[in-house]
């Protein structure tokens, strides 16, 4: 047969697609489905896709891009299909076979070159950035900004975001963390902590929390030097050797350590780290090490339930919902701890919003990228969290903390609601904050 | 191929909808749950009955092929445009879902998921009763067209027993409406029994009056396991003939509870040859003493064990064993044959035997579960697609299995209907002057072909192709 074409299938993972038996069981759970309202944006279609082109049927492919570009990554296809089918895997594939062909104009590549290659895993750079938002936060530049209206006039729909962006710890605080955080107690486990980029320059009080909360239920909480990015958004914008350096460079630096569990607080790069051994999967020397560092790393909702739970002595006024990290529940598969957690509160007034499990659209950049696209499917969500009456919205990703901000911004309901990570939740009713 | 004068009509015509004509969105609607890729010159989404009239009465001017479609979960090829031209995607008519506890009746438009209709009748304390596994993703516009059924089938029946009223457009484009809002009605044919089933080819459905029934308060389950495949096929028989109508009776052979334990271990006995299960609804009282009494039953006939589930818990366990068994099967090979043939109640010990011979004769991966109590036994061939001579034997070993079951005075299909996969087929069942019958209706209603083209009857030398 046609060895291009051979190549192709192989580039594309097309073997993956034959396990899609078209049932059209993942259809009900794909929000693009339901949104964009066309068998294109499904699971379903866009498996499809990859199966004409592997099997030479669409030569074009560019054809792919729109569906593959729109989709959210949420992988709820995978959760529920019945025969397994690796969405995930094949989605990859397929954005990482049209980034290799795509000729970026010179403005989109240099872009890119810098967010992927420089900005991301570097500490320092996010830092300087993060340097520069709370300087901003803290001159009064961004009221002038917010009344003039600048903002709106920012690219990407960065506006919309100014307005969600967290108040960024000091530069001085933020580096003068302790490298080795004792249990509180009788010591359970020793772990080290992924601290994540993102969540680390916009959130760090939640990493701080995070930590804290570790030691109050009996952890010894190391922070690794040389953690990098987990490489996520790389992988899922199709920049897989990229992805891949950065996923050496985290095994490499927490295998230093001796610690029982890597433990993340970020969904989204909890399922990537989740991953390492299917993205090293034929790196012969990397694999067996990437499988021990999958084994290790865990959600810190896990941990604190192996913990035996976080000892609570406050109630919080009002009710509570809780919107699932996509990338916690369909690939790493954490469903109950949070739960469980959540419900351990005393006096807790805990709801389910319809769709429990659907996206928010935040999904990594997509609501920067796919702006359009993300505000749709957060307004269909914002219309199941409405009907819950819920004053606060709990998260377990940083993205989705954003995105929960900024449904409540474009709802008008800052009076009544607020977004907040799992941690901050549980360490306001263990009385740490 | 329609030319770029027609798209343009066709989007004067469409003025609420989309009209969809990228190459992504044409092959995102070339395919159905069975076999095959078929390309349409355009995909059409309204909601507008009208809009959809008028593109049948433009499309029977221009001889234009129109291919109704629900969600495409057909397994045997029903909305594939075989023959290019558009396709309606009706998945979009999902605006109306009325629940009439007075009247107990659903009314509902085309694109409704099947399970949204049970959801919103259990609202009221009701039941729309055919449970097609595929309800949760299926659209009523399919499940009618198709006249689809499930476990249920036994006792309630399937989606024909609880159609009273439709609302079609004809292949002239004309908007007519057949039956009513009773349950009795004997004014003149009756057209809504013959558009259920049609496929599609007859008209297209726009509206639908659901019966529903008041929801069995209470319900049991008996699992019973047998060391001979045989004796579960005489218990079986034996419980019907006990005076007890179960709702449901399902069937798993070895081959599937093997292969549930090898996918998700749920304590299954692997030695046994095969399982049934069986679930009994009404008052709680009758349905205790029933559960009781088809145990007794069982234990008669040889069954080595008999489980009755007390707590809804145990319950899910036991049914969520037999939900497993598609998943599971296709870990073995990716390629699954869902096939439906159906027989006679008393003929299923002799299916399951004949079954078992095909199964040696081709040398295959098969599979049986099913609907046992209703003779709908889904014998299930599973192959990899990309092995050709392999699939040459399945297309002989299908073939074979249909034979066997008209021989047993049973039929091809028992619910999911014909379309392209089993027309070669259709001769063998019907009789030349049996299906000389079928197609007179549909030139009749279709003289120009239009209609869903190319599905139930053959084209000469058609031949059962799975690859
Ligand atoms: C995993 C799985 C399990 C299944 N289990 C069952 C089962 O237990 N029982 C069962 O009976 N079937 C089952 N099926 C088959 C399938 O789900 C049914 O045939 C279903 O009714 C198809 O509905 P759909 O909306 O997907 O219709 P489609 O597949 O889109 O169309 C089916 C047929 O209906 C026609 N059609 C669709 N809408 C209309 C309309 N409004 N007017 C006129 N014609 C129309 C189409 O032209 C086509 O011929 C299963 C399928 C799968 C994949
Ligand atoms: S549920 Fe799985 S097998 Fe079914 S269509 Fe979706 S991806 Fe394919
Ligand atoms: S990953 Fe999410 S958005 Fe993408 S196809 Fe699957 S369910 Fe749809």
């Amino acid at each position: 047969m046609n060895q291009m074409l051979e190549d192709l299938k192989k580039e594309l993972k097309y073997e993956k697609t034959n396990s899609c038996v078209q049932c059209g069981y993942c259809l009900p759970v794909c929000p693009t489905y339901m949104t964009m309202g066309k068998e294109t944006h499904s699971p379903r279609g866009r498996i499809n896709l990859v199966k004409m082109v592997g099997e030479g049927r669409i030569t074009d492919l560019s054809v792919l891009e729109e569906p593959m570009n729109l989709c959210l990554g949420c992988r709820a296809c995978e959760t529920a299909c019945p025969t397994g089918v690796e969405y995930g895997t094949i989605l990859e594939a397929a954005r990482a076979a049209i980034t290799r062909r795509k000729k970026f104009s010179f403005p989109v590549k240099t872009l890119r070159n810098t967010i992927f290659k420089k900005v991301f895993p570097s500490k320092s750079k996010l830092n300087l950035l993060t340097d520069g938002l709370w300087l901003y936060q803290k001159t009064g530049l961004q009221k002038v900004a917010q009344k003039t209206g600048i903002t709106r006039a920012l690219p990407f729909n960065l506006g919309q975001f100014e307005a969600i962006t967290p108040t960024v710890t000091s530069p001085s605080e933020r580096r003068n963390r302790f490298k080795r955080i004792p249990a509180k107690g009788e010591k359970k486990y020793t772990v080290a902590f992924f601290t994540g980029c993102i969540m680390d320059a916009m959130f760090q009080r939640i990493n701080d929390l995070s930590i804290a909360l570790l030691s109050h239920v009996g952890c010894e909480v190391l922070i690794v030097e040389n953690e990098t990015c987990c490489g996520a958004l790389h992988a899922h914008s199709g920049e897989m050797d990229e992805a891949k350096v950065l996923a050496k460079k985290n095994i490499a630096a927490f295998e230093k350590e001796d610690v029982e569990f890597i433990i993340n607080n970020a969904g989204g790069c909890g399922a990537m780290l989740h991953e390492y051994d299917h993205l090293l999967a034929d790196e012969p020397e990397w694999h067996e090490r990437a499988k021990e560092f999958v084994r290790k790393s865990k959600d810190i909702s896990q941990i604190l339930v192996a913990c035996g739970g976080v000892p609570m002595n406050k109630e919080l006024p009002g009710r509570v919902t809780y919107q699932r990290s996509c990338h916690l529940t369909n690939v790493q598969k954490v469903t109950k701890e949070p739960v469980q957690l959540i419900e351990s509160i005393p006096g807790i007034d805990f709801i389910e919003m319809k769709d429990k499990d659907m996206c928010c659209g935040s999904a990594g950049i997509y609501n920067i990228v796919n702006y359009d696209a993300s505000m749709e499917i957060l307004d269909e969500k914002m219309k199941n969290v409405k009907d819950t009456h819920a004053t606060t919205i709990i998260t377990t990703n940083p993205g989705c903390l954003l995105q929960m901000k900024l449904g409540i911004e474009r709802e008008k309901m800052g009076k009544e609601a607020r977004a907040l990570h799992l941690v901050e939740y549980l360490a306001e009713a263990a009385g740490i904050v | 191929m329609i030319d770029k004068q027609a798209i343009e009509d066709i989007k004067k015509i469409v003025k609420t909808g989309r009209v969809l004509t990228e190459e992504s969105d044409r092959y995102s609607y070339s395919f159905d749950a069975s076999f095959g890729t078929h390309l349409p010159d355009v995909v059409i989404q309204t909601q507008e009955v009208q809009e959809l009239a008028e593109l049948v009465r433009y499309a029977n001017e221009y001889k234009i092929p129109v291919y109704p479609r629900g969600q495409s979960t057909s397994l045997s090829g029903g909305p594939l445009p075989v023959k290019g031209g558009m396709v309606f995607d009706l998945s979009v008519m999902d605006n109306i879902l009325e629940v009439d506890d007075e009247d107990l009746v659903a009314i509902v438009s085309p694109g409704v998921l099947t399970s949204a209709i049970h959801a919103a009748a259990e609202k009221k304390g009701l039941m729309y009763p055919p449970d097609p596994s595929s309800s949760h993703v299926s659209t009523i516009g399919g499940n009618l067209a198709e006249n689809s059924g499930g476990p249920r089938g036994l006792k309630y029946g399937v989606t024909k027993d609880y159609v009273i009223g439709l609302e079609v457009i004809t292949p002239q484009g004309e908007i007519i409406k057949t039956g009513g809002r009773t349950v009795k009605n004997v004014t003149g044919y009756d057209l809504t029994k013959l558009i259920v089933g049609s496929e599609g080819t007859l008209g297209i459905i726009t509206k639908a009056i659901l019966r529903l029934i008041p929801k069995p308060p209470s319900s049991e389950t008996v699992m019973a396991v047998f060391n001979s495949l045989v004796d579960s096929g005489r218990a079986i028989s034996k419980v019907l003939s006990s005076g007890i109508l179960p709702a449901k009776m399902e069937l798993m052979d070895q081959a599937s509870i093997v292969a549930v334990e090898n996918y998700q271990p749920s304590n299954l006995p692997v030695d046994a040859e095969a399982i049934i299960l069986i679930e009994l609804d009404g008052h709680p009282a009758a349905v205790k003493e029933e559960a009781e009494q088809v145990a007794k039953v069982c234990r008669e006939v040889g069954a080595r064990e008999v489980i009755v589930p007390q707590t809804p818990q145990e319950k899910a366990e036991v049914w969520k064993a037999r939900k497993l068994v598609s998943p599971a099967i296709v870990r073995i090979k990716p390629t699954k044959i869902s096939e439906d043939a159906t027989v006679p109640r008393s003929q299923i010990p002799e299916m399951c035997r004949r079954l078992q011979q095909i199964k040696e004769k081709y040398n295959i991966h098969l599979v049986v579960f099913g609907h046992a109590g209703d003779g709908n036994l889904h014998p299930n061939i599973i192959a990899d697609k990309s092995d050709i001579e392999e699939m040459q034997r399945v297309e002989q070993a299908v073939a074979e299995i249909f034979q066997a079951a008209i021989e047993l005075g049973g039929t091809l299909s028992g619910e999911h209907g014909i379309g392209t996969m089993k027309a070669p087929f259709m001769e063998m069942e019907l009789g030349a002057s049996g299906l000389d019958m079928m197609k007179r209706i549909k030139e009749a209603w279709d003289p120009n072909n239009i209609m869903n083209p190319g599905k139930i009857f053959a084209e000469p030398g058609q031949k059962l192709v799975l690859r």
